[in-house]
């Protein structure tokens, strides 16, 4: 991706490289090709469905925060702004549509193709729905196929909760999707599909936890946005996405042989001082300078929610090639933002747990109502449940204005000096910690 | 050899250091106002409490004369306070130079330097012996006001009576001055500064009438009563404890450098810590049942939440808005042109709170304009202003997770007593009143005790409070 460039690479990240860089080349091609482009979301995306019918997925989030990253953010919101976006808006919305505004060149450059068909298949975020309600405005006469993901009130998904989506994917996408693509859908393909969808979701698993291990081998945060990359978007159910998770699970597994900790841009991470589980997304404006504030301090981030936001498959969901609707259906409704608060806390307090973290720090989103509802309680429940030290910061994802580094690095700072001394102390009380 | 602790906290607004000994006890405060450069500002404050440390090694070698002879306190004291003067005299000087040199090269012909000097002289002419009076007979160098400050106001006064053609230059001289005159530091010799002042003294216990009066500015009571005919014996058999404690080596073993600008701080980097942790610690420290902690600071304030080791758990700090912070009471105290130090004893006289909705310093303002010209009284605004910083904090101390315990309350703006009336107030309200709030004399210099406190631990933490401590809060 556009801001390692610098970095020292490994195998697996020149092949995620190229993959991108080969998707965004057919997508600049579409004109030529005649494939069929869909807008779709990351939680609860229906990948291996889009991809059965031979059409390109766009994920908007993505692109918003790629732009963060390639510092085009700042303009794309402005643009939003003028016109007449709040500036309390998800700044992922304003960047998407000022991006759109200003010609819908896509990360690697090339101009990305208006959509086909926008799928809006939401999760947890309402604001998806509204997204969606201004692109329609965009592309006038789109077609829309809805979703509707019941959340996951009562912390459990219901055999009528399975069902009701199943009866939409029938009667409601699925058609839409025919009619788009002008190709009838192909069940045999779409289950073939999900045989590689959870061999890679195996592999996912294995890689995220390898963080179990002291010291952890990767980090499950600034590098597990990457490693999280392909199988989040439009790769899940590809041979290259096995490809790519196989080259990586043994790159990792290696790693731990050698007894390494986590690469950063600035190479391998030489002393794990601390362990800490984040809750909340990246930001990406500053994303390296903020990667560096915890590298520097030897803070690795063994767990986060974050890289759960497409499908938490450490909790054993797999997509499973018998019943390829009902588990595009569970995949949906099973993603960490469709979770209910106590579900949230839960899985939290048992990463704190397993992956044996010295801290539990949130990064809270300006802009992104689904991630920062109910973080102060998770907070709270998380340091009366796993008695580790609780940070917060705020930042935004792609609005570069609410991105103080000299707040966040002074919080930061004390943040980690109180794991420090709190360690310090605890062993000389002869507390195990 | 004695050895001894140094912390500094370099805040956004101001500078403080404390000396501790190797029983943790506060033997030197500095304070001074933070400036352009950091490192000023922090060696300004560090001598500052090196001596104040020589004044309290000296009445604590004294304890016993002290308290045979009430009026050897009286004269220390007062030494103390004409020791100041006599600093506050040496910075008046090179800032005199500051001004003829801006003068000089500001106006460019002869004749206009020579007159606006002619009137930098006569305005200093006018206000040094005001200051001086201050500084001997009305306690000044107790009320922690920064030379800055105390020049400003008066050199103030002086220029508006020239009349405004003279008011912008003379000001523009001022603005060019001022910054470099304080951010150099001067080094005083500390023991032909006593010296001097010891002679002060001499004049001003001379001069003394022989009776009082209510027309007499003079604080005269007891002490000085005997000191009047006494003066000369008194500060002969001072002299020689007063020599040797101008000549104590001061054997600073460790150091903790905290605060905003503690990166800038010229310490080795393994002495630098957080201002969140040198405040819990400092707090706890004093206060070992404390399990919550408000630092109400110059430009942030920060709801800490701390174990019965002291160890902070959690904190939450504002960032995004000055309303809620000491500087949004400046800034108040601007906008109505009074000192700071008459916000909280104004607001104290209020008959009600006038309900401040704003959440913006700089729209608070416009705010108590308007609310001014509806006809509500300043001392109503005020309270309602002081209301509405607490309820900021409140709102941050909820985020924190609440108040446990005994609660302690930190910061330059607890000296406020609107402040502390209010947060007593809220305290009771939100959370019962079985909270414990504690509020220490030295609240402004926790972060730099908490400092000291690490140095003196040498960062190892070895907390004698965790020993004594035996109340588990979790």
């Amino acid at each position: 991706m556009a801001d390692i460039k610098d970095a020292i690479k490994e195998k697996s990240m020149v092949i995620q490289k190229d993959m991108l860089a080969d998707l965004f080349k057919e997508l600049g091609n579409t004109k030529e090709t005649g494939k069929k482009v869909v807008y779709t979301f990351v939680p609860g995306n229906l990948t291996e469905l889009i991809l059965s019918f031979d059409m390109l997925p766009v994920y908007p989030e993505i692109n918003a925060l790629q732009s963060g990253m390639r510092k085009k953010s700042a303009e794309y919101i402005r643009e939003a702004e003028k016109l007449g976006f709040s500036e309390d808006v998800c700044t992922y919305v304003k960047c998407d549509i000022g991006m759109m505004l200003k010609g819908n060149i896509g990360p690697t450059g090339e101009t990305l193709p208006p959509p086909d068909l926008l799928l809006l298949s939401y999760t947890g975020c309402f604001t998806f729905m509204k997204w969606f309600e201004n692109l329609e405005r965009l592309y006038p006469g789109v077609p829309v196929a809805m979703l509707h993901t019941p959340y996951q009130e009562d912390g459990k998904i219901t055999p009528e909760q399975l069902e009701y989506m199943v009866k939409q994917l029938k009667e409601e996408v699925i058609p839409k999707m025919e009619q788009v693509s002008g190709k009838a859908f192909d069940m045999d393909r779409l289950s073939k599909m999900m045989v590689n969808s959870a061999k890679a979701e195996d592999l996912l698993v294995k890689i995220l936890e390898s963080a179990k291990h002291k010291p952890s081998p990767i980090d499950a945060y600034f590098a597990g946005v990457y490693y999280i990359g392909p199988i989040f978007t439009a790769f899940r159910g590809t041979d290259a996405a096995v490809e790519y998770y196989t080259e990586l699970y043994h790159e990792v597994q290696e790693r731990i042989r050698l007894g390494l900790g986590p690469i950063t841009p600035e190479g391998e991470m030489k002393e794990e001082k601390f362990r800490l589980v984040v809750e909340g997304p990246p930001n990406w404006t500053n994303f390296r300078e903020f990667w560096k504030i915890f590298y520097d301090m030897g803070a690795v981030i063994v767990a986060s929610s974050y890289t759960k936001v497409g499908g938490v498959y450490d909790l054993g969901f797999r997509h499973d090639p018998d019943e390829p609707l009902e588990s595009l259906a569970k995949y949906c409704m099973g993603c960490y933002t469709n979770m209910n608060l106590p579900q949230r806390v839960n899985l939290l307090a048992d990463y704190v747990k397993e992956y044996k973290a010295d801290g539990f720090l949130i990064n809270s989103i300006k802009s992104c109502n689904s991630f920062s509802a109910g973080q102060l309680m998770i907070m709270r429940e998380i340091e009366h449940r796993s008695g580790v030290p609780v940070g917060f910061i705020e930042s935004d994802l792609v609005d570069p204005r609410y991105f103080s580094y000299a707040n966040i690095k002074n919080r930061l700072e004390s943040y980690f000096q109180m794991l420090g001394q709190r360690k310090v102390i605890l062993s000389q009380e002869g507390v195990e910690v | 050899m004695n050895k001894y602790y140094l912390g500094v906290d370099l805040g956004s607004t101001t500078s403080k250091a404390v000396i501790i000994n190797e029983q943790d006890e506060i033997i030197g405060r500095g304070i001074t106002n933070t400036r352009a450069n950091y490192s000023v500002a922090a060696d300004i404050a560090r001598d500052e409490a090196v001596y104040n440390a020589r004044f309290s090694i000296l009445k604590k070698k004294l304890e016993a004369e002290i308290a045979a002879n009430p009026h050897y306190k009286k004269y220390i004291n007062d030494l103390e306070s004409v020791f100041q003067y006599e600093q506050f005299k040496v910075r008046l000087d090179k800032l005199g130079e500051e001004l003829l040199k801006t003068c000089r090269s500001f106006f460019k012909d002869e004749e206009t330097q020579e007159f606006y000097i002619n009137h930098l002289r006569s305005i200093r002419r006018s206000f040094k012996p005001v200051i001086k009076h201050d500084y001997l007979y009305n306690d000044l160098g107790a009320k922690n006001q920064f030379f800055r400050d105390i020049v400003s106001e008066k050199y103030n006064e002086e220029v508006n009576k020239l009349g405004s053609e003279l008011f912008e230059p003379l000001m523009t001289v001022w603005d060019k001055s001022i910054s470099p005159a304080e951010n150099i530091r001067v080094l005083f010799d500390f023991k032909e500064l006593i010296h001097k002042a010891m002679d002060e003294l001499k004049v001003k216990y001379k001069n003394l009438p022989d009776t009082t009066n209510d027309e007499t500015s003079v604080n005269f009571d007891a002490e000085m009563n005997l000191l009047k005919g006494n003066f000369d014996h008194v500060s002969e058999s001072l002299r020689e404890h007063i020599d040797e404690i101008a000549t104590i080596e001061f054997n600073i073993s460790n150091m903790t450098g905290t605060g905003y600008g503690r990166a800038l701080l010229p310490f080795p980097e393994d002495c630098i810590r957080s201002e969140i942790l040198c405040h819990a610690f400092g707090a706890h420290a004093i206060f070992p049942e404390t399990r919550t902690v408000l630092d109400i600071g110059g430009q942030d304030t920060k709801a800490i939440q701390v174990d019965k080791y002291g160890l902070v758990t959690s904190f939450q700090m504002n960032d995004r808005c000055a309303a809620g912070c000491g500087r949004y009471l400046g800034y108040i105290a601007d906008e109505m042109s009074i000192s700071l130090n008459e916000l909280g004893p104004m607001a104290m006289k209020a008959e009600k709170e006038v309900n401040i909705c704003s959440t913006c310093t700089v729209f608070a303002g416009a705010e108590l304009r308007e609310l001014t010209n509806l006809g509500e009284r300043r001392e109503d605004i005020l309270a309602g202003l002081h209301k509405a910083i607490i309820m900021r904090a409140m709102s941050l101390i909820a985020r924190s997770g609440g108040v446990f315990n005994e609660f302690t309350f930190t910061g330059g703006v607890a000296r406020n007593p609107a402040v502390i009336k209010y947060l007593s107030q809220l305290v009771l309200e939100n959370y019962g009143s079985s909270i414990k709030i504690n509020i220490h004399t030295d609240s402004i210099f926790m972060g730099a005790l908490g400092g000291a406190m690490f140095a003196r631990r040498n960062m190892k933490a070895d907390l004698p409070s965790a020993k004594k401590e035996k109340i588990d809060m979790n």
